[in-house]
C-alpha cells in the first residue's frame, strides 16, 4: 500500500501533447510510472508516446480506466481541466501548472470539494512514490526508496531534502509536493494524515515556507493525534521581508503569525523536530531514526 | 499589483462604487486647474490634496491636506509634489511623491454626524473563499483594532457558487448601525464593491475610511487595491496601469529578462532554480553569519546567457560582496549550468569583482564540480548544502 499513486495507478497527462506534457510524460515513463494516455482537446484517436490521446478526460476514463491525471495545462485553461478531471471521476488530480488566477482556483476549489476526488497542487512538483510511479517533474534518481515521506509547497527544495536524507543512508517512501499557491488542494495537514496513515513511512519531513496557516494547523493536528510519529521540520523564508511575494505566490508574510519564525515555534511547541537550517534537514532524521 | 488610489478609484467607480471624486494632477499649476474642474462638476468648496504613493500612512507623514482655496491649492500641490514623503509603511528614507490627487470634500456638516467604517475584501486562504473584513472602526490603524477590539472587527465569508447575497449586504449594514438611507446606501455600495472585486480580479480591496456623509451617503475616502498579477494577461488595461517609478528599478529590470529578482538588504547576492530553495538559500546566507543581498529564482533554465544576464542583475547591487549560485539539477544538467557559470564569467571578465561560490547537486554534479575546479577562474565549487554555506564564510572572512 503507497500513498496517493503506486504501480496500479492509471495515469494521464492532461495537455499531454503540448510541449511540458511531453517531455514530462517521457520522464514519467523512462522512471516506470503507468502512464496509460493523455488528454488533448481535439486531437483524441491519435497516438503519442505509444499511447492513445482523447478528446476529454471522460473518455479517457472510459476508455483506459484512468484513475489518476496530471495536468501540464496552461495557467487560462488550467482550473477548467481541474474541473473536467473531478467531473470524470479521475480520483486523483495532480496540477503543475503556476500562475493560475486565485478567482479561477476559488471556483475550482470549490467544484472538486464533495466530489470524490483529492486534488493536489497547483502549482507543485507532483507526487513520487518511490520505484513505483512519479508523476510530476521531480527529477526521479534522487528518491531512492525508503521508510521517509516527506510533504513539501516547494520543488527543488523537497529534490535538496530527499538527497539530504538518501545520503545519510536512507531513502523515500512517498514525496508529495503540495504547491506554493494560496489555494492549495491538498493542505500540509492532509498530506502529512496520508503519511501518518501510511504503514511503510516511519518519519516525516514536513518542508514549509512563510505565509498562511497550514504548517501551524498540521502541527496542531499532529500533536491532537498523538505525535504518532516522528516529524523532521523546516520553514523557509526566515530571511523573507513583510509583504513582499517571494517567488511563489502564497509565499507572503501578512501578519506575525504566517512569519518563519512563528510557524517554527508552533511546530516545536506541537513536538515537530525544527531544523533551522536547510542543510540539517538529513542529519536531523537519521538522528531521530536512530 | 500594487495601484496608486487614483487608480484604484476609478477601478471602483467604473463597477458602480460610490467614491470621493478627484482629479490627478503632476504639478502645482495642474493641480488648480483640476480644482477648479472639479468644483465646477461637484460644488465642492474645499479641496484634499493626497500624494500619490505605493504606501499607507500618507496623511501621518503630511502627505493628505486640505486647502480652503485655490491658493492654498497651489501651495500644498507645490509642497507635496516632489516631496520625500516618509511614513510608518515606506523605507526610511520615504518615497519621492509625483502625483497628487485633487480630491472633493467629503466632510462637508449636514443634518447628521459623519461615521468612518473600514471594509476590505480579500481571500481567505483556509476556506479557498473571498470574504469581507468589516469594522464600525474606521479611519484608524486596523492592526490596532485587531489588537484592542477584536470584537469590533467581523468577517462575512461569500460562497463562490452563488456570489454575495442581499442577506448578507444587509448583515453587513445593520452591524454597522446603520438605518434609513445610510443603509440602504451602504447595501449599494458592499454589492457594487464585492462585483468590483470579482470583475477586476483583485486579490485585496481596502477602503479606509468606508464614509457616511453627512447626507447620509456611503462612500470610499480611500482605496487601496492589488490586483491578481496571474490575472493581469486578461485585463490588458489594469497592466498598463503599472508604475515603475514606484518599484525598485533592479526589479524592474529582472521583471523584463524574465528573472524572479526581489532586492534586500545584505551583501551575499545569490542565484538559484526554485522560489523554497532561493527562500532556504536565503536563510543558509543568514545562519552563515551573512545576510543575502536578493532573492533570485532563475527557474528551470540555466545556460550561459541566463546565467550571465542573472550576474548581471545581482552585480547592480553595490552592496554585494559575494555570489552564490545553488542550483538543484534533475532535468536541468548540472554541467551545463557550471559550462554556463564558466562563460558568463568569461564573457564578462574584469565586470565580476566579486567571488562566485557554486554550488551544483543534482544530475552530473560531480562533473560539474570539476569542470569549475578546472576552469582557472576564481569561483569555489562545492557539493553539500552545508559545504555551500562554509564557502562563503571562508571568501568573506
Amino acid at each position: 500500500m503507497s500513498v496517493l499513486v503506486n504501480k496500479n495507478s492509471k495515469i494521464i497527462v492532461q495537455g499531454f501533447t503540448g510541449s511540458e506534457g511531453t517531455f514530462h510524460a517521457s520522464q514519467m515513463i523512462e522512471y516506470g510510472t503507468n502512464v496509460v494516455g493523455g488528454v488533448t482537446p481535439g486531437k483524441g484517436g491519435t497516438t503519442h508516446l505509444d499511447r492513445p490521446v482523447f478528446n476529454t478526460v471522460k473518455d479517457a476514463v472510459d476508455g483506459v480506466g484512468a484513475d489518476t491525471s496530471i495536468i501540464f495545462v496552461p495557467p487560462a485553461f488550467a482550473a477548467d481541466a481541474i474541473m473536467e478531471a473531478a467531473d470524470a471521476g479521475i480520483k486523483v488530480i495532480i496540477t503543475i501548472t503556476e500562475g493560475i488566477p486565485v478567482a479561477d482556483m476559488i471556483k475550482a476549489y470549490d467544484f472538486v470539494k464533495g466530489k470524490d476526488c483529492r486534488l493536489i497542487g497547483p502549482n507543485c512538483p507532483g507526487v513520487i512514490t518511490a520505484d513505483e510511479a512519479k508523476v510530476g517533474i521531480m527529477p526521479g534518481f534522487v528518491f531512492k526508496k525508503g521508510e521517509v515521506g516527506i510533504v513539501s509547497k516547494s520543488g527543488t527544495l523537497t529534490y535538496e531534502a530527499a538527497d539530504q536524507v538518501v545520503k545519510q543512508g536512507l531513502g523515500i517512501t512517498t514525496a508529495i509536493g503540495i504547491g506554493g499557491d494560496p489555494i492549495i488542494g491538498t493542505t500540509t495537514k492532509e498530506a502529512v494524515e496520508l503519511l501518518m496513515n501510511d504503514p511503510e513511512t516511519k518519519c516525516i519531513v514536513m518542508i514549509g515556507e512563510i505565509g498562511g496557516q497550514l504548517e501551524a494547523d498540521a502541527a496542531k493536528w499532529i500533536k491532537a493525534d498523538g505525535n504518532r510519529k516522528p516529524v523532521v521540520g523546516f520553514i523557509a523564508g526566515e530571511t523573507a521581508p513583510k509583504g513582499r511575494t517571494m517567488g511563489h505566490a502564497g509565499a507572503i508574510v501578512g501578519g506575525a503569525d504566517d512569519t518563519a519564525e512563528a510557524k517554527k515555534r508552533i511546530m516545536r511547541e506541537n513536538g515537530i523536530h525544527v531544523v533551522d537550517s536547510p542543510a540539517e534537514i538529513g542529519k536531523k532524521v537519521k538522528e531521530v531514526l536512530g | 499589483m500594487n495601484l496608486h488610489e487614483y487608480q484604484g478609484k476609478e477601478i471602483l467607480a467604473s463597477h458602480g462604487v460610490r467614491v470621493q471624486r478627484g482629479y490627478v494632477a503632476n504639478n502645482a499649476e495642474e493641480a488648480v486647474a483640476k480644482a477648479k474642474q472639479l468644483t465646477a462638476e461637484t460644488g465642492t468648496g474645499w479641496h484634499v490634496i493626497k500624494a500619490q504613493i505605493h504606501a499607507g500612512g500618507r496623511g501621518k507623514g503630511g502627505g493628505v491636506k486640505l486647502a480652503k482655496n485655490l491658493q492654498q491649492v497651489e501651495e500644498i500641490a507645490e509642497q507635496i509634489i516632489g516631496m520625500q514623503l516618509i511614513t510608518p509603511q515606506t523605507p526610511p528614507t520615504g518615497k519621492k511623491v509625483h502625483k497628487v490627487l485633487v480630491a472633493e470634500d467629503v466632510y462637508y456638516p449636514g443634518e447628521s454626524e459623519t461615521s468612518e467604517f473600514y471594509m476590505s475584501v480579500l481571500l481567505n486562504r483556509g476556506k479557498g473563499r473571498n470574504m469581507i473584513m468589516y469594522s464600525t472602526e474606521g479611519g484608524m490603524d486596523i492592526e490596532e483594532v485587531a489588537e484592542h477590539t477584536p470584537h469590533l472587527i467581523f468577517t462575512e465569508e461569500i460562497d463562490p457558487s452563488v456570489g454575495l447575497q442581499g442577506f448578507q449586504a444587509r448583515r453587513i449594514a445593520f452591524n454597522l448601525g446603520l438605518s434609513g438611507n445610510a443603509f440602504k446606501e451602504m447595501v449599494k455600495f458592499v454589492d457594487a464593491l464585492y462585483t468590483a472585486y470579482v470583475q477586476s480580479d483583485a486579490s485585496l480591496f481596502e477602503i479606509n475610511p468606508v464614509l457616511k456623509t453627512s447626507d447620509n451617503k456611503i462612500l470610499a475616502v480611500d482605496a487601496k487595491v492589488v490586483l491578481d498579477d496571474n490575472a493581469l494577461y486578461r485585463h490588458p488595461k489594469y497592466a498598463d496601469m503599472r508604475d515603475i517609478l514606484e518599484e525598485n528599478p533592479i526589479e524592474v529590470e529582472a521583471k523584463a529578462v524574465g528573472l524572479n529578482y526581489v532586492d534586500l538588504d545584505g551583501n551575499v547576492g545569490c542565484m538559484v532554480n526554485g522560489a523554497g530553495l532561493a527562500m532556504a538559500t536565503m536563510d543558509l546566507i543568514k545562519h552563515a553569519g551573512y545576510e543575502p543581498a536578493n532573492f533570485l529564482d532563475v527557474g528551470g533554465t540555466a545556460d550561459a546567457k541566463r546565467v550571465e544576464t542573472a550576474f548581471k542583475i545581482i552585480l547592480k547591487d553595490p552592496n554585494v560582496k559575494a555570489i552564490l549560485i545553488n542550483i538543484f539539477g534533475g532535468i536541468v544538467r548540472c554541467d551545463r549550468v557550471a559550462q554556463g557559470v564558466i562563460d558568463a564569467y568569461k564573457n564578462m571578465g574584469d565586470a565580476i569583482k566579486v567571488p562566485i561560490i557554486v554550488r551544483l547537486q543534482g544530475t552530473n554534479a560531480e562533473l560539474a564540480k570539476e569542470m569549475i575546479d578546472n576552469s582557472g577562474l576564481a569561483v569555489h565549487s562545492a557539493v553539500q548544502f552545508q559545504e555551500a554555506a562554509d564557502k562563503v564564510k571562508a571568501v568573506l572572512s
